[in-house]
């Protein structure tokens, strides 16, 4: 065949499987991650039908994926909410992230990784999936209750600690001398430190400047903002991710809610081709053989969640069911353990991370929501809402 | 008047919620996709959704309207039933629209149409007799008064330009 033609095919194949299996996921309810890895996983080596043309292809649309990602996940939030939430929710915070941290990075160490390697694993463990969660809310209609506020409070707590977990993972990820490490991860830190205040204080007026009455031109100026930035991200060892998270953060108002409609379809089809390529550069037989870690390590975290989401709702003055149910709709692990599963390609100690973090993320990003259902259809038999609405007698 | 309360939920909308006299938690929460969900607790359990619905924008409009909608709504309900010829309407500015983003001077709505931007309500909070500065933001609604050509007009720029 043709290399064009292979190319267009394989690729052509691929995404049409991915359309399929979120038709699939829609259906019974869960987040698409876990099977766009299986695409990946049944594509590549080791898979069903290996794919070989287009894999380049994939490639650079996974490195695209990560940066859609996370510049989204920047214009979700501006710097003001950042700022707020961080303080309501900083104790919880704090306790979310020690739980979910912790038990990563000691499987690491049993298993002999070492402390590098291990910290990533922490990494996988700690973050929940932002998408999976908010989906979570909106299909069991829970965005009206009370403890809802809280748990997307964490979230963003979160998504902005990674902020900070990225640069210090991708300095640990080079390598070299402890002091070399300790001086990379400072640089970080200060530009972060600097581009979150100039985000905070002139969030709106970037926005004015870069966005444009016309779609395309708003469109072609925040996505090249986003990619040049996240370059000069790179290569002062800050990571790409970092750079297009803090171009979203720095957008808000009208601007970020524009930007958001308009890049939304680009990172739907980037970020399930990131998931593809995670899937194909993971041998499905090395997932048999961390299996078993995984379901250990999944059971673990899916526990201190729980505990996590009580803590944290207890705190607010909310009741059991509350606390029950911001514990659950915790558990999902999805797009931010993979980008970090990702980051950790050449780390010593860490050749089992990927099959281990697809193994877990399949596990929790399926398990997440199914346990929640569960107890929500529960719930609701138990308390007899339909019959208390109609107010009291 | 009831008491609103507003919380941001990131990533998910916003959130307008009240007491009701009876102690039920009733509100909306305003869906990222522009949808709506309307929800209502039960007294015995503030904390949990008891009850809820999920309106497009159409269904939310018509919901409101059957609601009785907003004091405004129904001073100028009153006044276009005195002044014959003189039509209202309530127009959403979708995110699409080019006038999203200006200004009512850039605008040029009333010399364009001859109808008038009498009032905005934003976030559920109504901006009476907007100036020429005041910009026009997605998901407004603009109280337009004018004859119902000149609405028409109106409803025609917004959708584009």
């Amino acid at each position: 065949m043709d290399h064009r033609v292979a190319l267009l095919v394989e690729l052509g194949a691929v995404i049409l499987s991915l359309g399929i299996l979120a038709r699939l996921a829609s259906r019974i309810g869960i987040s698409p991650i876990p099977l766009y890895l299986l695409v990946g996983l049944a594509f590549g080596d080791g898979g069903l039908v290996p794919i070989i043309t287009s894999e380049e292809f994939i490639e650079v649309g996974a490195e695209l994926g990560v940066i859609f990602l996370l510049l989204m996940l920047g214009l979700e939030y501006s710097a003001r909410e950042l700022v707020s939430s961080m303080r309501t929710v900083a104790p919880a915070g704090l306790v979310d992230l020690v739980l979910n941290f912790t038990p990563g990075f000691v499987v690491g160490m049993i298993l002999g990784w070492g402390p590098a390697a291990s910290m990533f694993l922490g990494g996988v463990t700690y973050i929940s999936s932002s998408g999976a969660v908010a989906k979570l809310l909106n299909d069991l209609g829970w965005t009206g209750n009370r403890e809802t506020p809280v748990v997307l409070a964490i979230l963003v707590f979160e998504d902005l600690a990674m902020a900070f977990l990225l640069p210090v993972l991708g300095a640990i990820a080079l390598g070299g001398t402890m002091s070399a490490a300790a001086a990379a991860i400072a640089l970080a830190i200060g530009v972060l430190i600097v581009a979150l205040y100039v985000a905070y204080r002139h969030g709106d007026r970037i926005g004015a400047l870069v966005f444009h009455r016309s779609d395309e031109v708003s469109l072609l100026t925040i996505f090249g903002l986003a990619l040049v930035v996240a370059g000069l991200a790179e290569s002062i060892n800050i990571s790409a991710a970092v750079g297009a998270f803090l171009v979203g953060i720095s957008l808000s108002g009208e601007a970020a809610s524009r930007a958001h409609t308009l890049l939304s379809p680009f990172r739907d089809l980037f970020a399930a081709v990131f998931f593809v390529f995670f899937g194909l550069s993971t041998n499905p037989a090395d997932m048999l053989g961390v299996l078993g870690v995984a379901v250990i390590l999944g059971l673990v975290t899916a526990g201190t969640k729980m505990v996590t989401g009580w803590y944290a709702v207890k705190r607010s003055g909310m009741g059991r069911a509350g606390r029950r149910r911001a514990g659950l709709a915790l558990i999902a692990r999805g797009e931010f353990s993979i980008i970090i599963a990702g980051l950790a390609v050449g780390v010593v100690g860490a050749e089992d991370l990927p099959a281990l973090a697809a193994a877990y993320v399949l596990i929790l990003a399926v398990a997440g929501p199914i346990a929640a259902k569960f107890a929500d259809t529960a719930s609701t038999r138990d308390s007899g809402a339909v019959e208390i609405i109609r107010g009291t007698p | 008047m009831a008491e609103l309360t507003e919380t941001s939920l990131p990533g998910v909308g916003v959130r307008v919620e009240f007491m009701s006299e009876e102690g039920q938690r009733v509100g909306v929460v305003r869906l990222k996709s522009g949808d709506r969900e309307l929800f209502a607790c039960a007294s015995s359990d503030p904390d949990t959704v008891a009850f809820n619905v999920r309106l497009s924008d159409d269904e939310s409009h018509a919901l409101a309207d059957a609601l009785g909608g907003s004091s405004i709504v129904e001073s100028l309900d009153d006044m276009s039933q005195r002044i014959e010829g003189l039509a209202i309407d309530w127009l959403t500015v979708s995110s699409a629209s080019p006038l999203a983003g200006m200004t009512i001077d850039e605008a040029r709505v009333r010399s364009r149409t001859g109808a008038t931007i009498v009032a905005a309500i934003r976030h559920g909070t109504a901006h009476p007799a907007p100036g020429p500065e005041f910009e026009i933001a997605a998901a407004d609604v603009l109280v337009v008064v004018g004859t119902p050509e000149g609405i028409s007009e109106v409803r025609h720029i917004l959708k584009s330009g």
